[in-house]
């Protein structure tokens, strides 16, 4: 797995829940280093019992997890840059939903070697949209649910989101936009530089 | 024939950075986000050439020599400030009517952004300046990734580096140290001393007051070694109690002599370790090389020892220089003994 995913759920660890709790993960999971590193590769197999090690470390459910570090990627002041990077996606936040297929493109573009699932977004009536996730990233759908929400708040928009579990082996997401300009979304300047 | 309001319109949305000029290189007609740039100056009605100044070509001066550059690359910037520079081009309207410019940020599009809090809405959907700035940003962020990965590893990749030349107890040089230091003197062309100090009663020490007073009289030693000798000499623990000294760029016998002796003066002066006063001294073996010579460094290491071995045959606490009257009686093969 990607160091950049791998140091995600760390940092989300770490800033959420203290380093304490993380050192557990480390020693329940007999990581050979404390800190993962963003650009470098891990093991698949370490990486998922790291995961199930978190779930067990904070006594949750592994989508609930999933969902919470989708939403601390893009609302953590730390993790600023990434929230931007988002941002571009779109204007408004249906723009930002039709952008979504694109989204692993856009990561390659930025990482050549950081692969997310395929994303498909189709829209069912208006304002009605399912987000189909591939396969090879157990738990992105939760993880897209995570996003999709903190990014309603960042554009001002009010939506219900609802993980619909697996279809043929893709986690499918529901998402129903009941208002785009429900609130004062937050700025998106774009000149504004992050360190 | 389309009226120039209704080619205004059109241009305004392909291209809101274009400017419609008139028969005299007065500005007609400007697009929205051009105008926005200058929020509160009108560009309609001003001369084109007196708002702009063209860097690549310099020479144009006038509406004909404008349109007489129909179809290359422009490179101008505003003549007042923010001097934001652009890349153009001109086509010329048919029956001498004047001619459309349009105006692109360039490189300089990360600037414009800032100075002029653009939006997407800005840009025509055609144009990939919202996806160029979301590479510079991206890679930006992925460059900064890096740049602290590198760093971390530079740092202990030094680290590394250290420890693997040095003696952890002692802090001086580990062998592997001088011998590199070594190769490195006798392929210069200066020229240098060896000394190889071997410390007298020091088993005894760490057999009556254990180890850890043992590892004190080393650490002792060490502070003697670099107390006695230039910040430019090499001092190396070679074995437990075996130390290397190399001195660059000193030959002299009388002034060797003075050194060693020091040393095993500094040596004898009895050492406090936890109320127990313990005793240690220290022979020396000492070589020098003389530039003509091809010397090769097992030899110089064989001729130290064997001058350490007639310094602790003589009574110990003494020094003895390499000579070639040192050497076994009979053939024998330098540096099969280093």
């Amino acid at each position: 797995m990607h160091g950049l995913i791998n140091k995600a759920v760390q940092s989300f660890v770490v800033l959420t829940y203290g380093e304490d709790r993380w050192q557990n993960v480390v020693s329940q999971v007999g990581l050979e280093r404390p800190d993962y590193e963003a650009m470098l590769t891990y093991d698949d197999e370490q990486s998922g019992d790291m995961l199930n090690a978190v779930c067990r470390e904070l006594d949750r459910p592994y989508g609930e997890v999933m969902e919470d570090i989708g939403t601390f990627l893009v609302s953590h002041p730390n993790l600023e840059s990434l929230r931007r990077l988002l941002r571009f996606g779109g204007v408004t936040y249906v723009d930002f939903l039709h952008s979504l297929n694109d989204l692993p493109d856009r990561v390659l573009l930025a990482v050549s070697d950081l692969r997310l699932p395929a994303l498909d977004l189709r829209e069912h009536t208006s304002g009605l949209y399912t987000l189909t996730c591939s396969p090879g990233l157990p738990g992105f759908g939760s993880v897209m649910v995570g996003v999709l929400r903190a990014m309603a708040d960042d554009y001002g928009a009010l939506v219900m989101l609802d993980h619909r579990g697996q279809r043929d082996g893709c986690e499918v997401v529901s998402i129903a936009l009941v208002e785009s300009s429900y609130a004062q979304g937050r700025q998106f300047d774009l000149g504004a530089r992050t360190g | 024939m389309i009226s120039k309001p209704g080619l205004a319109a059109i241009l305004n949305q392909l291209s809101p950075m274009y400017l419609l000029l008139d028969a005299s290189g007065h500005i007609e007609r400007v697009g929205s986000t051009l105008q926005k740039l200058r929020p509160d100056q009108p560009l309609q009605g001003q001369r084109f050439l007196e708002l702009f100044q063209l860097t690549r070509p310099r020479s144009v001066s006038t509406m004909s020599d404008l349109t007489a550059r129909a179809g290359a690359v422009l490179h101008l910037n505003f003549r007042d400030a923010p001097a934001t520079g652009f890349k153009g081009a001109l086509v010329p309207l048919p029956g001498a009517q004047g001619a459309i410019v349009n105006l692109s940020f360039g490189i300089s599009v990360l600037d414009a952004v800032q100075d002029y809090a653009l939006t997407s809405a800005d840009f025509p959907v055609t144009d990939l300046t919202i996806e160029m700035l979301y590479l510079v940003e991206a890679k930006s962020a992925a460059m900064e990734a890096s740049r602290k990965l590198n760093m971390r590893l530079q740092g202990a990749m030094i680290a590394a580096e250290e420890q693997a030349f040095t003696d952890t107890l002692t802090g001086l040089k580990n062998r592997r140290a001088m011998e590199f230091v070594l190769d490195r003197l006798i392929a210069g062309t200066g020229q240098f001393a060896l000394m190889h100090l071997d410390l007298d009663f020091f088993k005894q020490v760490n057999d009556t007051y254990g180890h850890a007073a043992g590892d004190h009289i080393l650490q002792h030693a060490a502070r003697i070694m670099l107390d006695e000798t230039r910040s430019t000499d090499t001092i190396a623990r070679v074995g437990g109690d075996e130390f290397v000294l190399l001195l660059d760029d000193l030959t002299d016998h009388s002034r060797l002599d003075q050194i060693a002796w020091n040393l095993i003066e500094g040596m004898e002066k009895p050492v406090n370790y936890r109320g127990q006063t313990c005793r240690v001294s220290a022979s020396i073996g000492t070589t020098v090389s003389r530039s003509h010579d091809r010397v090769a460094a097992p030899n110089m290491l064989h001729q130290a020892d064997l001058a350490l071995y007639a310094a602790k045959k003589a009574g110990r606490a003494a020094h003895v220089i390499y000579s070639p009257a040192l050497e076994p009686a009979g053939p024998h093969e330098p540096g099969l003994s280093a």
